[in-house]
């Protein structure tokens, strides 16, 4: 069953993705990504980001995303971490983990899901910059990515 | 009538200077389009928010909906912009 939690909190990604695999014998493979707030952005100094979300709706995309992940490949767990509010610099904003018996499950299935996750989680990031703070704009490449699959 | 509630988030909500209201829909068709147009002619800053060709994106009832999506009373209606998480 997928575990999709939205939270201000940061997360310890050893203890995270051990919970993918405690207690079980069958896991062969352990794909993760995480994902991180980088110091520049469009050629401008990044001074923190506040990540914005649709409580409610967030959770019921990431599950959704999850569930689809399960339907298109044969995987044993699937997890999404992703931090909304104030960020810094270095912090870090997204988990994704995906247990399988073999690695080649768990590395399409963890693209797949944050692919999905830049398109279809209603998220939004605000950069702080020396010049003011900016919403982010969607970029096609991410599009792109998603309309792989 | 049909009452739906809406809400707005990021530069979106920015933009109609609101987060959440009431709206009751004009008679006629309860489409997301109709509910754009019915906001559009509302005053500028709507006029501006869903502009023709204003990239904007709509759920209802916390799912990924389009233009064409039929409105019922009490359905919860959120306009964002495309979203930027990860």
């Amino acid at each position: 069953m997928p575990t999709v939690r939205v939270q201000a909190a940061d997360f310890d990604v050893g203890r995270e993705l051990e919970s993918l695999t405690r207690g079980r014998k069958d896991v062969g493979a352990v794909a993760s990504f995480v994902g991180l707030v980088r110091d520049a952005n469009d050629g401008r100094e990044i001074r923190g980001m506040t990540l914005e979300h649709y409580p409610g709706m967030t959770e019921k995309a990431l599950e959704e995303i999850c569930r689809e992940a399960h339907a298109r490949w044969k995987l044993l767990d699937t997890l999404v971490i992703h931090r909304v509010g104030p960020l810094a610099p270095g912090d870090r904003i997204v988990l994704v983990g995906v247990s399988s018996a073999h690695r080649g499950e768990a590395f399409a299935a963890c693209e797949f899901i944050m692919d999905y996750l830049k398109t279809r989680a209603p998220f939004w990031k605000r950069e702080d910059t020396a010049h003011g703070s900016r919403w982010v704009e969607a970029r096609s490449s991410d599009d792109e990515a998603a309309g792989r699959w | 009538m049909t009452t739906v509630t809406l809400l707005y988030f990021a530069g979106l909500r920015e933009r109609v200077g609101r987060s959440r209201e009431e709206v009751a829909l004009a008679a006629g068709t309860a489409t997301v389009a109709s509910l754009v147009q019915q906001l559009r002619s509302r005053d500028e800053r709507y006029g501006e928010a869903f502009a023709t060709g204003a990239n904007w994106r709509v759920a209802v009832n916390q799912r990924m909906a389009d233009a064409g999506t039929a409105l019922a009373s009490g359905d919860e209606v959120a306009f964002f912009p495309p979203v930027t998480g990860g």
